[in-house]
């Protein structure tokens, strides 16, 4: 049994299916990349792993247990915990509180301030901006507060949907070392990217999601040779 | 002048007790998005549970808030578990769900013509009353002493709910679903309960508003009435989901009305107050207090 299994799930929003018969796994201690283009579905499927929306057909197990009907904050509560896209933080409050609300679950709750010591450390401009209102913070910095913010759950599976979105180069540069790191000290990470490359290169394994059916799978380093993958996706 | 001076003080005082009542209705549509309509007969509830159990007890009628606070937090957490919660459930792709709306107009319906049956339509008032008619003399003016205590009940209540917002837990969990229910649950919060809790409180805050009223104010079904009208008002003055924006906006209308009436008829109070409103809502559409934010 693996990690999390997600089995031939449809999913639809209303009338309108979005997600075909997918299935797909992910193994404790892996970096997996789910990459494809926009509208491809990617994020539905994020949001359906954990808990924001149910299949209508087929089953998700996280450490063996089935979990496609559990609300969100089960989810979080069995340590998934989604970073969505567009970051989505409480605007008003500041980066500390933003933080504090992120180990709202009781598994966390006990740690806070040790794993609040520990994402500063992993992203220090936070605790200079600890005192600040999350919307008078730059692109770059909301993205580091939404990692953070996730991190504070204490994660075993943590899923960030696109998170270089809308970043210069050089900080697309530091999230993704960020997420190596975080990979690193052995969070398991399902990371949801258009950068390909970048996200590839730190992944173990990847999935390509072409209108909402697994297009490719396979290990990492192989997608990145693959000649589809790099006319479509690469653009060489 | 001094009466002028007197007027602007027992309007200051009793503004601050409708911007208690607006307390809650500010924090509900901040957390739920939703205009509590019942939320008047609430506080009329209040104000019954407070005659009761003065009535019964002969405590002072201050200390009924012993039992008025935790009984109209219950009650304002159940009403909203087992009414409204379904609703919302059921509606829960909509951002400001109209029908919720419906159900708080259906509850205020129920409760004032429950209120009817069972206690009748005379006008009530407390049994020997220790604050009746007590006034504290300043020089020449006379300030309402129960006006005074209801201003004081105002402002630590406001500052008491504020704290508790910045610091607690849930405090903190309140704010963010106010702020993107959706990332909210995604932190591990079950909105819904959120949604109890909020309502929970103001209802409470809505209790706190009764105890101070009925040592001055007559308790009769539809009580309720005249305070949901000034609360709309005084919310969306202050700006809505202001906290400190619902009691200054409560001494605004509390000061317009007591001030007015020395310049002019009584009946242009009300349309000056009706005036303003309509020309924040033009000129700033957020509020006096609001931050313009997405709500
Ligand atoms: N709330 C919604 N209601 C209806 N359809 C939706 C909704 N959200 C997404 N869709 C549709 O579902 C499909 C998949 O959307 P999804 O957001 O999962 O794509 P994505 O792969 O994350 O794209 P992107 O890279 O642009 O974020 C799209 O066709 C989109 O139009
Ligand atoms: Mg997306």
């Amino acid at each position: 049994m693996s990690f999390l299994e997600v089995n031939n799930i449809d999913v639809y929003y209303g009338d309108v299916q979005v997600i075909f018969n997918l299935s797909m796994k992910v193994e404790e201690g892996e970096v997996v990349s789910i990459i494809g283009s926009n509208g491809a579905g990617k994020s539905t499927l994020l949001k359906t792993i954990s808990g924001l929306m149910h299949p209508a057909k087929g089953e998700i197990l996280f450490e063996d247990s089935f979990v496609q009907s559990a609300p969100p904050e089960d989810m979080v509560e069995r340590g998934v915990t989604q970073v969505p896209e567009g970051r989505r933080l409480f605007m008003l409050m500041s980066v500390k509180d933003n933080l504090i609300v992120g180990a709202y679950n009781s598994r966390a709750g006990r740690h806070m301030n040790a794993t609040l010591e520990e994402v500063y450390a992993l992203l220090p401009k936070l605790q200079e901006r600890e005192d600040q209102l999350a919307i008078t913070l730059s692109g770059g910095e909301q993205q580091m507060v939404a990692v953070g913010r996730g991190l504070m759950a204490k994660p075993k599976l943590l899923m960030l949907d696109e998170p270089s979105l809308g970043l210069a180069p050089i900080l697309i540069k530091d999230i993704f070392q960020t997420v190596r790191k975080i990979a690193d000290q052995g969070t398991t990470v399902l990371l949801v990217e258009q950068d390909v490359k970048h996200s590839l290169s730190l992944s173990d394994r990847g999935y390509v999601l072409e209108h909402g059916r697994i297009a490719m799978e396979g290990p990492a380093n192989e997608l990145l040779d693959d000649p589809h993958i790099k006319t479509a996706y690469l653009g060489l | 002048m001094i009466y002028i001076l007197e007027d602007a003080i027992n309007g200051i005082l009793m503004g601050s007790i409708y911007g208690l009542t607006a307390l809650g209705l500010t924090i509900i549509f901040g957390v739920l998005k939703v205009i509590n309509f019942a939320h008047g007969s609430l506080l009329m509830v209040g104000m019954y549970v407070a005659l009761w159990v003065v009535s019964f007890s002969g405590l002072h009628p201050y200390l009924a808030l012993i039992v008025v606070v935790p009984v109209m937090y219950l009650f304002g957490y159940c009403l909203q578990d087992v009414i409204i919660k379904p609703i919302f459930k059921a509606e829960k792709d909509v951002r400001e769900p109209i029908t919720v709306i419906v159900v708080t107009t259906g509850i205020w319906y129920i409760l004032d013509n429950l209120t009817l049956l069972i206690f009748g339509p005379q006008y009530r008032n407390l049994p020997d009353n220790p604050l009746k008619g007590k006034m504290l003399e300043i020089g020449d003016m006379m300030i309402s002493v129960p006006k005074l205590w209801g201003f004081i009940a105002a402002v630590s209540t406001a500052a008491a709910v504020y704290w508790y917002f910045q610091k607690t837990r849930t405090g903190r969990a309140i704010r963010a679903t106010s702020l993107d229910r959706e990332a909210a649950s995604l932190m591990g919060i079950n909105q819904y309960k959120i949604y109890n809790v909020a309502f929970g409180i103001g209802t409470a805050t809505a209790g706190i508003a009764a105890v101070t009223l009925v040592p001055f104010y007559n308790i009769f079904p539809t009580v309720g009435v005249l305070f949901d009208i000034k609360g709309f008002i005084i919310v969306v003055l202050g700006g809505l989901g202001s906290m400190g924006g619902a009691i200054l906006g409560g001494i605004i209308i509390g000061m317009i009305e007591s001030i007015a009436p020395q310049f002019m008829t009584a009946t242009w109070t009300e349309a000056i107050v009706y005036g303003l409103f309509l020309v924040v809502l033009f000129v700033k559409p957020s509020g006096l207090f609001g931050v313009k934010y997405d709500w």
